[in-house]
């Protein structure tokens, strides 16, 4: 990463040192980048992290704008008290308008955006207070401490100041256990659910945060120009921010910096020499823009953040960095043979389709019980149904003696259920570490804001510490900061397992953990479960592989058709005429 | 407010409605065949409007130019895929649909632009601008793309807008434009006056509507549309060729955009940028609906349409805002009813 670290040191050296030699008009353009760069920062972490969209940024800058510049000129308020309302009312905004979408599919948080850049963009330019479309002017420069910022050159100094805090803040934020679980918002969602993430709460946070940069980029923006009117929020403005992180690189909080940079020189160099090509008048730079976007969005989705990120870096990653810190604190489990889960007469139904009927079993402490069956015989959704993905529809499911059939998921998980997925279900950007520090987030409790402070670094070590400790007990530290995807399927598979132990489970729930395995991958996750046992965790597992459970399980539940038709030892079920019909299918009677 | 007033803003407002309607049942096409937001449908709605426009007054619209370099764009891409692939078989259909017949529709109005044709004849020659673009536009930006996600086709849907809005300004520049109906009496009913015009537009979305109906439920490309839009792997898993029904789906919304913009031509005066807005209330009118059923989409649009006309009437400066802000109770509607995770695919 050394090169990353000497382009970030390059970077700053010609941040401090552009007011002294540029002139005017680049120093301005500067300006523009700084404010731009905020916006499209606040979309990085929302479309490019997150996987949320919005195409209504611009109307925040013009609320965080015009309330500064409302208070400032009417009522002589001082430009802090207008940035402390500004983003006040930007925030309570945000939050109202992510309440209602971040629940919705993708596609309504940027259609209800674009309404909502749409409908304030009218409302500006038709409010008497706010002068209509004439706009405000005559606004105060910003004033600290006495020191008047009415030069370019002095906000220069203001707005990238706030630049480079807003870009730490962020790398801070993805770099911590709130950072692992944003990360995990966009393809991950039914994963960080089940490991007591609440993702509605925080794609509204990213949402509020992505709001708040906007309004105070709108603030700044208001006290550098003195002057603020509804064209310099139109939906096109909301357009070219999410533009800009496109091209960066939605994914990366440098590729703001970039994608500002150059769509704002882009933007100002052709609007200089296409009136050259074209007699009449218009917005060529419109056109260039989206003829420009289409090659990027079909080549090279990613922006170009990453190809710049290539030609710095060499070779791999850093090595594993030991951290030693305390352990963190344990649950105590409940005593080996006491009752752990039981189900009582569960149901679900799938439109006409019985997936799970009147399924009852018990489970105890300490056990390792097998829920066996041929496919389709209804033991995923019973393991969703346990593990709160699905809602029953009627009867119980206990665990510990408390009911759970009416829980969401990440209620389930704080209880100490921890679960694995059938199709292998990690962040496959995130190293193996950062992936099974996301099972331990639950022990954690320190949230975005002291995150972006740096307020967190002693629990963050001790998660992380715990991360490390559950990769090495499913013998995987070689590979503790390999991309996740870079592994075959039979050691993600491992690094699944190791996540689920990170939440410190009671009971753990594994899906067809053997399923795609080669023949020693199976022993060497058997042998794995079985040390687990030892220790005392509580295993259920399912399978569809008969030999594989056979020689490891205590009891055997065998479903069939969405019903129970077996429970028993191994080798009684083995034994058991309906289950072999089950497995091997019925010799139809009229058959030639 | 009395009686004739009120009559009248409902007359408006359900002749903007089925205009919104129309918009809102083509949006919802393209978005269940394909996913796409298709944002730039308020762009075929001005360039059919202002196209239309510049043909009553015996001018050559900019259309032609979009239609010729689109359709040579397009063919460019396919021509090279069939070139990589040595299909040399698909090279003359190619050139006969992108090249030949956009370039023959761009003659046929350059010669008769200037004629002042009959009002019937000029709306053909629009529709046979506009149309094509749907497909060329697929080709173009969608097509590559086909299965990204709904967010990256969204931002190409703004890319394409982007376009597609740029060249209106260079086309049709800034000055707005307003066609001659094309009924214009106005009939007592009662104590209302209706215009014939208004009649027109509602008779005429009915009728399309209808049409859809049809199209869907009997015709085979209907069939193949409709499997696409359940289940895009299944559609594909039994031959239904999903750059087909892309294309397809295309075809009508830019067909619908064309007529609404057609239709809308002689209510209100347009500008370049206008059809962007009206686009955008069919989607308004899609997400009152639920954006999930045909029939709740129709009558989402219809309520919008009422909406704007009176609010037009009471508080005229903030008509937008209001229509815009109108989908706020449905989407906390829809967002109490939802309860599982939404989540993208990758």
């Amino acid at each position: 990463m050394i090169g990353a670290r000497a382009a970030l040191v390059l970077f700053t050296a010609f941040l401090a040192a552009a007011p002294f030699f540029l002139s005017e008009f680049y120093v301005t353009l500067m300006n523009y980048i700084g404010l731009s760069t905020l916006v499209a920062l606040g979309l990085v972490l929302l479309t490019g992290v997150a996987g949320l969209m919005s195409f209504g940024q611009q109307a925040f800058v013009g609320v965080g704008a015009y309330t500064s510049a409302v208070l400032a000129v009417h009522y002589g308020a001082s430009p802090w008290i207008g940035l402390a309302a500004g983003l006040a009312l930007t925030g309570l905004i945000a939050v109202g308008l992510g309440v209602i979408t971040v629940r919705l599919s993708g596609h309504y948080l940027p259609l209800s955006t674009i309404a909502w850049g749409i409908s304030v963009y009218f409302l500006f330019g038709n409010l008497e207070m706010l002068n209509k479309h004439d706009g405000v002017g005559g606004l105060p420069p910003v004033a600290i401490a006495g020191w008047k910022l009415d030069t370019g050159r002095e906000s220069y100094v203001l707005i990238w100041l706030v630049v480079l805090a807003a870009l730490l803040a962020a790398r801070n934020l993805l770099d911590s256990r709130s950072g692992r679980a944003v990360r995990a918002l966009r393809f991950r969602a039914t994963m960080a659910e089940s490991f007591g993430i609440d993702t509605a709460r925080l794609k509204l946070v990213i949402f509020l945060y992505a709001a708040l940069l906007a309004g105070l980029s709108g603030w700044l923006y208001a006290h550098f120009t003195r002057y603020v009117s509804p064209g310099a929020f139109t939906v096109n403005m909301g357009i070219e921010y999410l533009f800009m992180a496109v091209v960066g690189g939605a994914s990366q909080v440098w590729g703001a910096v970039i994608g500002a940079s150059l769509l704002t020189l882009l933007k100002e160099w052709l609007k200089d020499i296409l009136p050259t090509f074209f007699e009449s008048s218009g917005n060529y730079e419109v056109i260039v823009f989206g003829l420009l976007m289409l090659p990027l969005l079909h080549r090279a989705r990613d922006g170009l953040m990453p190809v710049l990120a290539r030609l710095g870096r060499a070779g791999r990653r850093a090595p594993a960095r030991v951290v030693t810190a305390d352990p963190l604190p344990r649950r105590a489990g409940p005593a080996a043979g006491t009752p752990l889960l039981a189900l009582a007469g569960v149901q679900k139904n799938f439109g006409g389709l019985a997936a799970v009927r009147a399924l009852s079993f018990d489970m105890r402490a300490g056990e390792i019980l097998g829920l066996i069956g041929p496919n389709g015989a209804g033991k995923s959704t019973a393991f969703n149904l346990v593990t709160g993905v699905l809602p029953s529809d009627a009867g119980e499911i206990r665990f510990c003696g408390g009911r759970i059939d009416a829980l969401p998921a990440r209620r389930i998980a704080r209880l100490g259920i921890a679960r694995t997925f059938q199709h292998v279900n990690l962040v496959g950007a995130m190293s193996v570490l950062e992936n099974v520090a996301i099972g331990a987030h639950l022990r954690g409790a320190k949230g975005s804001v002291r995150a972006m402070l740096r307020l967190d670094r002693d629990e963050e070590r001790r998660l992380l510490h715990e991360a490390a400790k559950q990769v090495e007990r499913v013998g995987l530290t070689a590979h503790l900061n390999d991309a996740s995807a870079s592994l075959p399927l039979g050691q993600q598979r491992l690094v699944e397992i190791a996540r689920a132990l990170a939440a410190d489970p009671v009971l753990l729930l594994l899906d067809e953990p053997a399923a795609g395995l080669r023949f020693q991958e199976k022993q060497a996750l058997a042998a794995l479960l079985r040390r687990l046992r030892s220790e005392g965790m509580s295993i259920l597992l399912v399978e569809h592989d008969m030999d594989f459970v056979m020689g490891l399980v205590e009891r055997l539940v065998v479903m069939d058709f969405g019903e129970k038709i077996a429970e028993g030892l191994p080798r009684d079920i083995q034994a058991n005429a309906v289950v072999i019909e089950a497995y091997l299918g019925g010799i139809e009677e009229d058959a030639p | 407010m009395n009686a004739d007033i009120f009559l009248w803003l409902v007359q408006d407002g359900v002749t903007n409605g089925a205009i919104y309607a129309l918009l809102a049942l083509a949006l919802l096409l393209v978005f269940a065949v394909t996913r796409v937001i298709f944002v730039p449908q308020g762009e075929f709605i001005t360039y059919a409007a202002l196209s239309l426009s510049l043909l009553e007054a015996g001018r050559t619209p900019g259309t032609i130019y979009i239609l010729a370099v689109g359709g040579l764009a397009a063919a460019a891409i396919d021509g090279y895929a069939a070139l990589r692939e040595r299909a040399w078989r698909r090279l003359p259909r190619i050139a006969a649909l992108y090249i030949v017949l956009p370039l023959a529709i761009a003659f046929l109005v350059a010669w008769a632009a200037p004629r002042k044709l009959d009002q019937w004849i000029q709306v053909l020659l629009v529709l046979a601008m506009v149309v094509p673009l749907g497909p060329i536009v697929y080709r173009i930006a969608f097509q590559p793309l086909a299965n990204a996600s709904v967010l990256v086709l969204f931002i190409v849907s703004m890319a394409v807008h982007y376009i597609l809005s740029g060249l209106s300004l260079v086309f049709f520049g800034g000055e707005g434009l307003r066609s001659s109906p094309f009924w214009d009496a106005r009939f007592k009913l009662g104590v209302v006056e209706i215009s014939a015009q208004s009649l027109f537009v509602v008779a005429a979305s009915l009728l399309l509507i209808v049409g859809l109906w049809l199209l869907f439920e009997h015709s085979i490309y209907g069939k193949a549309l409709r499997a696409t839009a359940i289940n895009r792997v299944g559609a594909r898993l039994v031959g239904i060729p999903t750059a087909l029904t892309g294309q397809l789906s295309f075809l009508l919304a830019a067909f619908i955009g064309a007529v609404s913009g057609i239709l809308i031509s002689s209510i209100t005066t347009l500008y370049y940028d206008t059809g962007f807005l009206i686009g955008l209330k069919g989607f308004v009118g899609a997400i009152l609906g639920g954006m999930a059923s045909y029939p709740l989409a129709a009558a989402g649009a219809l309520v919008l349409g009422l909406l704007e006309s009176f609010s037009s009437f009471w508080a005229s400066a903030f008509k937008e805002v209001i229509v815009f802000t109108s989908i706020i109770p449905m989407l906390v509607w829809l967002s109490l009813r939802s309860r599982h995770v939404e989540e993208d695919e990758e």
